[in-house]
């Protein structure tokens, strides 16, 4: 059956019931929005990098950046950012991301109090 | 062996994998058909998710795109990748701890609202249906070039395959047949781009190839390639000729839009955890860009190829001088010679091409960008399997695609619209009856389009990123960062942005195409582009409407503090 597939993850009775583990909320609280500023403070900085590779390097400054011959001898470094620099660098940055916010998450919930 | 026989092997093998796979994963509750009963590990669902999402136009078009535009493809590049970063960073990890089965579920639940439910179901059945299309002409396309089979038992033999996996095993099914599309795709795509890296550059690493030197011409491959363009009349291939406010546009789009794919997001609620949702969405990305930032080094190894091709040493060539893999071409009309001046030399100028007198000289070249992954391996005289191989990983790509959509289409029938909406009281048998049957009519009807293409796929591609921009992508993130996003603002939110996109997209492609040119545009923004521009309507209109009206109920608001921390390990 489809729901007892799905609740044995655990979200569906978190979800459904929120109201029957009150006691825990006032505590909860607290850690959760410092673990929610944390988690937003790093989707802005991988953000603001994502938008400079791809809309800054990538686009917007590729002309200026016509003139440099880098990182290979014969790629113009605007060029090289639209088409191969911002693809490695998106690689990069979920990896960071899943890396960071798994360390995270065991940082705030690994002690099974949740 | 003839180029015939090894492709008619290596389908059949592949195929054969296909159907095994789909044999042995049937599914037998709607958890399993709709979501693989959430036990995909993370890299398998990263390798399903790269051949879920690299279609037919992935595979076989896109490096002939950007052989084609040379600088300006860049924005499908980035587009079609970046999007991944907004996924991962910003959907995929809230949506699995929401759990559940569909785009639509969240939307619906989340704005606590049956009319938004259906809203995203008919957008999600749009979208998919548009796509689907694309991907059976993608099949029809690869039958009858190099099995010489025509189109439509090209299009019934793909049918049947997607039938088999995508009815019988629902998501679970498709889930394995795509790990093993993955790797047969990913391998026909590099072993030619590999062979032909090695014979134009002298590196095995195409992405390493395309900016060195060029054996014996002293002179990098780029630096002759803009040389070529020069002297021919096309302008250069490493800069960009449109204005980048558009470009920025488009690419935002897409990235946009790619996230909001229901098909895309719906792969991420196979996985077990919150945890496996963010790697998996990296794995997916890396297994993407072994292909995407390839195609960029193939598209100028083709490009320089059929340049040398027709115009060596300085000299247009003449038609008899043609190599074999030119004259095939031409028989499927997809390469076309006009001697309009009658001298028997092929003249393949661009627009500003001038003889020596200073006259325009008039371009006698017809090439139809869509062959030149598949006419790469023959251009660069590569042995006959290779060819074999691409089209079998051509026929992946698009089965892949095609197995993901139609599962989007199968869902959004039998639980969005009939369990959640008209029949509440259906059984989970039934229900996944009615998935089965949804799965083989979206399955027969995919393939009346590809028989019977509409003639605006393309049109309605660029609609569909458009549309899933402007929609989707905006309610599901303002439906996890905004706590008191409430209903009416989601809703005129989203209508908003879909008549504003969808209006943009409708006047200047199909009502007033003649106008469809730069100084029409608003702010310079081409219909391709339209989607960002829907989308800050979206957010606008959806955070003026919030702030004079109600506050989502106390249960929403803390279904979106539960979705914003990780369930208990």
């Amino acid at each position: 059956m489809a729901s007892s597939d799905r609740g044995d993850m655990g979200t569906e009775s978190n979800r459904e019931n929120p109201q029957q583990n009150p006691q825990k909320n006032p505590k909860e609280s607290s850690g959760h929005r410092s673990y929610w500023r944390k988690n937003l403070q790093l989707i802005a900085i991988l953000l603001f990098i994502w938008a400079f590779v791809s809309f800054g390097m990538g686009l917007a400054f590729a002309d200026a950046l016509h003139g440099i011959l880098a990182p290979l001898p014969g790629t113009p470094l605007g060029f090289w950012f639209a088409q191969q620099g911002s693809i490695f660098t998106f690689v990069i940055l979920i990896w960071v991301y899943a890396w960071r916010m798994n360390k995270l998450d065991d940082e705030y919930f690994a002690d099974g109090d949740e | 062996m003839e180029i015939q026989q090894w492709t008619a092997i290596l389908v059949g093998a592949s195929f054969l994998l296909y159907i095994v796979i789909a044999l042995r994963s049937r599914a037998n509750s709607t958890g399993e058909f709709y979501v693989a009963g959430g036990h995909v590990p993370p890299l398998a669902n990263g390798m399903a998710t790269a051949a879920d999402w690299m279609s037919a136009a992935s595979f076989i078009s896109m490096a002939g795109l950007i052989s084609f535009s040379g600088f300006d493809g860049s924005v499908y590049l980035m587009g079609w990748t970046g999007g991944y970063v907004l996924l991962a960073l910003l959907l995929a990890p809230y949506l699995r701890k929401f759990g559940k089965f569909t785009v639509p579920d969240f939307i619906g639940e989340r704005y606590y609202s049956q009319t938004a439910r259906v809203v995203a179901v008919v957008c999600a059945i749009f979208v998919s249906f548009t796509y689907v299309a694309g991907q059976m002409r993608g099949v029809g396309l690869v039958f009858s070039r190099f099995l010489e089979v025509d189109i439509t038992s090209g299009v019934l033999i793909g049918m049947g395959i997607v039938f088999l996996y995508a009815v019988l095993g629902g998501m679970k099914g498709i889930t394995y047949t795509q790990v093993a599309q993955y790797c047969v795709l990913i391998f026909a795509f590099m072993v030619p781009a590999i062979f032909i890296s090695i014979y134009v550059a002298d590196w095995a690493i195409p992405q390493i190839g395309f900016g060195m030197d060029t054996p014996g011409q002293g002179s990098t491959l780029l630096h002759r390639l803009n040389g070529l363009h020069e002297e021919l009349g096309f302008s250069s291939y490493t800069q960009g000729s449109g204005n980048t406010l558009n470009l920025i546009a488009i690419t935002f789009a897409l990235m946009a839009g790619t996230a909001g794919l229901p098909h895309v997001i719906i792969r991420f609620y196979t996985v077990p955890r919150v945890r496996d949702a963010r790697t998996s969405a990296g794995w997916a990305l890396l297994f993407i860009a072994i292909l995407y930032t390839t195609a960029p080094a193939v598209a100028v190894f083709a490009r320089t190829n059929l340049i040398d091709t027709v115009y060596t040493e300085g000299q247009f060539q003449s038609h008899e001088s043609m190599p074999a893999w030119f004259k095939t071409w031409e028989g499927t009309g997809l390469i076309r010679h006009e001697d309009l001046n009658g001298d028997g030399l092929i003249q393949y100028v661009g627009a500003a091409a001038v003889d020596e007198a200073g006259n325009p000289i008039l371009n006698e070249l017809t090439i139809d960008r869509d062959i030149m992954v598949l006419a790469n391996p023959e251009i660069a005289g590569l042995p006959n399997w290779v060819i074999g191989l691409v089209a079998a990983g051509g026929l992946a790509a698009a089965l892949s695609t095609a197995a993901g959509l139609l599962l989007v289409v199968s869902t959004s029938f039998s639980h969005d619209l009939l369990r959640k909406w008209l029949k509440p009281d259906l059984s989970d048998r039934q229900e996944l009856l009615a998935a089965r049957i949804a799965a083989g009519v979206g399955v027969c009807f995919a393939g009346y389009l590809g028989i019977n293409p509409p003639g605006f796929v393309g049109e309605v591609v660029a609609f569909a990123f458009g549309l899933a921009a402007a929609s989707f992508f905006p309610a599901i993130f303002m439906g996890i960062f905004m706590k008191r996003m409430n209903r009416e603002g989601a809703i005129a939110g989203m209508v908003v942005g879909l008549l504003f996109t969808a209006s943009y997209i409708i006047y200047f492609r199909f009502m007033h195409p003649e106008l469809d040119s730069a100084e029409n545009w608003w702010w310079g923004i081409s219909p391709k582009g339209i989607g960002s521009i829907g989308m800050c309507f979206n957010f606008i209109v959806a955070a003026i409407v919030r702030s004079f009206t109600a506050d989502p109920p106390q249960e929403v608001q803390e279904l979106v503090e539960q979705i914003r921390i990780p369930e208990s390990p």
